[in-house]
């Protein structure tokens, strides 16, 4: 090996290779494609939350103008298998989830009945033509009570609404809060939110007769899975199946899925030899789309007297929805994983029910399980910090592990790689002048105004993941093809939807071989052009995606290096690549162009046997562990006394998310990231009624936050490598999320402290805080 | 079987003269995608919230998808397709490309040209006049902060070249 030289591109700003389609409307979505006699769907969906049916007459609706077929669930169950959930929790309730209901709708939304038509509003026309009788089911709503002896079920085959319940028992929990001098109670709820990728799902679908191809452009994080899943639930042989994500319009978790649409649209596109599609638009993607979060939380925390935290006992509530996505029940596992935070703690003891209700299914959605230890055990710290008296930033140094106990295993069982949260959060302090704050702080009390300030030091989980923790392979697979005419390609598994590896991945490969990142075409999101994949989720693309590249980009180094050093009669190990140069080391006058490198391999009359033609590579990794990125945010808030609105004056975050290979886009996934979270803590609710309606069923009752209701975030960084993968690179696309909600609600919190309010669940809505500063909680 | 009326529109869109015949309750968004092939104007949501779908009409940025396209008769409008002349980008794009005001993208056709809308008023907006200018656009891959920048770039480099482009 040569020695390393400076990157060039590796940790500059550089604008990025995927902007210019986008901002001029050359990009081509799942609803951009038109295709020759194309038939489009449309889904007629319960109202119901729960009820059998008891007939369903499609004929009306068959009778419409435009109308080729009508489908009801009976028609489907046998040639589209049930929905799959990708798992490995013991005992799990398993009730089937087909893609069109036919006996029982099970929540307000449910498909029931599908139309195609030449027109997407004639099928839509027709869908509302469809008739169907239901007999109302007790609709079970409240997580909480559904766990009772005697509850309504929302599965009445299974006998239970509690699909798993899971126990971590770790240390001596009793003893522990028996001798504890601080003892804390609290519910905490972590609310039901919907993503609202502003693209809504879509899907086309096209089969190719004489080859027996399936072709499925679906606006999905996840086209391997999605292929996968498509073969086992419509027995079309994989290999036949193509599944393109073309240019996708977030996805935020909801799209790490295998959707009911799929199946059907890829169905009907072989039985009626035509091209598919189905757009639900805003309605049904908030009906039909998982939703995030919705755990209520009973948790217990012991500390001594100077604050340090002993224990912690939790029962946490999973609301499953009514059946399995992909992955709904593990999400949870994620957040008792992750409860212990950035402390050291020895006693934990975590009950977890996963439980249906007659919702929209949950699923993994931006942090995923994550946020929501995050906001507990963070709420936590400060509790701790109000019970003893103490600077909330004082509890915190006392309960972090020393930045040389790394690697450090957690009472979780988790092995976090790399830290130094002490780094984050003295730079976070410095930054806003702490001291002065909470000056200020008093200055302003003082003078009847409600000013708060709120920490959340957190770390997460990440880099998604090694297999063996993984029930479906947690590697990624790169190519990397050197052509003879010079162009380079990339063609990777992960599949990103605005999150910019075309340019990250560029950068990364025109350091290694000299080139500039404009020299270097990304392909992704086409499982014919990347054969193998796993996807964009958990902050993997560059951790895993970028790790796989980064081994392809080596191993064209070596083939180049060798092929050098037998053209230049010189020992391989002699040979420095650099800047695009190859040459003897000390010998520069003797540098060989990598293009003559190239013309070398595929013109190939001059290589020696023993060295293969061509100039490509292809790689898996597999990394050995997640990386664990953390960091230290502090938000400012006003609270309006008199109406309860709470406005965030400042924002303030260090992160930690180890190399750093393009800092315009990491600062740009943090801006999302932490405009996430904090929609969580002060807007955004899913809310249902005592009927299973969901009452925030648009985007004039959901309340996504516009540009008026985020602040400016001021933002910096320590890094910190992880010894997990070879770019050192631990992921960023969660951490803003991860970390804000808490931050926010603690500078709520302690803004309200002079009513002497403990604590407040999410959204802090006006009216929530209006009520709390009434004493009413 | 009832028979569709169908009624005839003309109107300019990036500068192209159309003549079509639609139907009365085709919006105008789907006109623009389906009949003309502009898909840079996104459906989003279907209740005007979320902007994705803006157009510039007489230079005013309106969401198509509440819209029909029978209103738009006789209108001159301009997709995010007919922004950029010869291959130039305009200051907007070229803005939101430098200062990354976009991720996934799918808003940006909207969020640019309702920006446009704001600095034929506005030359020089700040960054709370600029916020509130896109309300009606809804983004959530960015947190708005590189959009607000971006926008106020493009409004100095086009104060910059002299007015309005």
């Amino acid at each position: 090996m040569s020695a390393p030289t400076a990157p060039k591109f590796i940790g500059a700003p550089i604008r990025r290779k995927e902007d210019p389609r986008l901002i001029t409307g050359r990009a081509t979505y799942t609803d951009d494609i038109m295709l020759p006699r194309m038939v489009h769907v449309a889904l007629a969906r319960s109202p119901e939350a729960h009820a059998r049916i008891a007939s369903i007459d499609t004929s009306a609706a068959a009778a419409m103008p435009g109308v080729v077929e009508v489908y009801s669930g009976a028609d489907l169950k046998d040639v589209i298998a049930p929905l799959p959930c990708v798992h490995s929790i013991e005992d799990l309730k398993e009730p089937s989830h087909p893609a069109v209901a036919f006996e029982e709708v099970r929540y307000a939304g449910d498909a029931v009945a599908v139309v195609v038509a030449e027109s997407a509003v004639q099928a839509q026309d027709a869908a509302r033509e469809v008739v169907v009788e239901y007999e109302p089911l007790p609709v079970v709503v409240d997580v909480v009570a559904a766990t009772a002896e005697g509850s309504d079920l929302v599965h009445a085959d299974i006998g239970t609404n509690i699909a798993f319940t899971a126990v971590t028992d770790v240390g001596d929990v009793d003893s522990a809060f028996a001798g504890a001098r601080v003892v804390i109670e609290e519910r905490f709820v972590n609310q039901r939110q919907i993503p609202i990728a502003i693209e809504p799902r879509a899907v086309v679908a096209d089969f190719d007769a004489g080859y027996d191809k399936l072709t499925v452009w679906s606006s999905t994080q996840v086209p391997h899975f999605v292929r996968l899943l498509l073969a086992a639930v419509c027995g079309h042989p994989e290999t036949k199946i193509r599944v393109v994500a073309p240019e996708v319009g977030g996805g935020f978790g909801s799209k790490l899925n295998f959707y009911a649409e799929e199946a059907i649209v890829a169905y009907l596109a072989k039985a009626l030899r035509r091209p598919v599609k189905w757009n639900g638009g805003r309605t049904e993607d908030i009906l039909a789309t998982t939703h995030g979060r919705d755990q209520v939380c009973d948790l217990s925390i012991a500390a001594d007297d100077n604050g340090k935290l002993l224990a912690v006992r939790a029962t946490l509530y999973q609301d499953l929805g009514a059946y399995h996505q992909l992955l709904t029940p593990v999400i949870p596992g994620l957040t008792v994983g992750m409860l212990p935070g950035c402390y050291t703690l020895e006693h934990l003891q975590v009950t977890l029910h996963g439980v249906f209700t007659n919702k929209t299914p949950t699923d993994a959605y931006r942090g995923a399980g994550r946020p929501e230890a995050t906001f507990m055990i963070e709420r936590a710290m400060d509790l701790i910090a109000r019970a003893t008296g103490k600077d909330p930033v004082e509890v915190r140094r006392l309960n972090f592990p020393a930045a040389d106990a790394f690697p450090f295993t957690t009472a979780t069982g988790m092995e976090y790689d790399s830290g130094n949260y002490q780094a984050s959060l003295d730079k976070l302090l410095e930054m806003v002048d702490y001291d002065r704050l909470r000056a200020e702080q008093e200055t302003r009390r003082a003078a009847g105004e409600l000013f708060g300030v709120g920490l959340s030091t957190y770390v997460e989980i990440c880099g998604i993941g090694p297999s063996a923790a993984m029930t479906a392979g947690g590697w990624e697979a790169c190519e990397l093809e050197v052509r003879r005419t010079g162009g380079i390609v990339v063609k990777t598994g992960i599949s990103p939807h605005g999150q910019g590896q075309e340019t990250t991945f560029a950068q990364i490969v025109a350091d290694g071989l000299g080139v500039t990142p404009d020299d270097v075409e990304v392909l992704h999101g086409d499982t014919d052009t990347c054969e193998q994949g796993i996807g964009t989720f958990g902050s993997r693309g560059q951790a895993v995606g970028g790790a796989a590249l980064s081994r392809c980009v080596e191993t064209i180094q070596n083939k180049a290096r060798r092929i050098a050093a037998h053209l230049l009669e010189a020992s391989e190990d002699d040979i420095v690549f650099e800047a695009g140069k190859l040459f003897p080391r000390g010998v520069p006058a003797k540098a060989m162009d990598f293009q003559q490198i190239i013309d070398a391999a595929y013109v190939a009359s001059q290589l020696p046997p023993e060295i293969e033609p061509g100039l490509s590579a292809t790689h898996f990794f597999e990394p050995s562990n997640f990386t664990f990125p953390f960091g230290a945010h502090l938000a400012v808030v006003a609270v309006d006394k008199d109406t309860g609105v709470v406005t965030i004056e400042r924002y303030v975050a260090v992160d930690d998310c180890g190399r750093v290979i393009n800092p315009m886009i990491v600062e740009g996934q943090l801006h999302g990231g932490i405009a996430q979270g904090i929609a969580q803590a002060l807007y955004e609710e899913a809310v249902y009624d005592d009927n299973g309606q969901l009452l925030t069923g648009s985007l004039m009752d959901y309340a996504v936050p516009k540009a008026t209701a985020i602040p400016e975030f001021e933002l910096a960084r320590t890094e910190t490598l992880t010894p997990v993968n070879p770019l050192g690179a631990k992921g960023v696309g969660e951490a803003g999320t991860i970390a804000s909600s808490a931050a926010v609600i603690n500078a709520v919190v302690d803004a309200l402290s002079p009513f002497d309010v403990a604590h407040l669940n999410m959204p802090a809505s006006p009216q929530k805080v209006w009520r709390a500063m009434q004493g009413g909680g | 079987m009832t028979r569709i009326k169908m009624t005839r529109i003309r109107m300019s869109v990036n500068g192209v003269e159309h003549t079509h015949e639609v139907e009365a309750r085709t919006l105008l968004v789907h006109f623009l995608r389906e009949t003309l092939g502009l898909t840079g104007a996104h459906v989003g949501c279907e209740t005007s919230i979320c902007g994705a779908c803006t157009v510039l009409i007489g230079g005013r940025a309106v969401k198509s998808c509440t819209r029909l396209a029978v209103q738009a008769d006789g209108a001159e409008i301009t997709t995010i397709e007919g922004l950029a002349s010869d291959d130039e980008l305009h200051p907007l794009q070229q803005s939101f490309w430098d200062d990354h005001g976009l991720q996934c993208g799918f808003c940006t056709p909207g969020t640019i040209l309702a920006a446009h809308d704001l600095l034929t008023r506005n030359a020089d907006p700040d960054d709370a006049e600029i916020r509130h200018a896109l309300e009606g656009n809804l983004c959530r891959c960015t947190g708005y902060q590189n959009i607000v920048k971006a926008v106020r770039s493009a409004a100095a480099s086009m104060r910059e070249a002299g007015g309005t482009t």
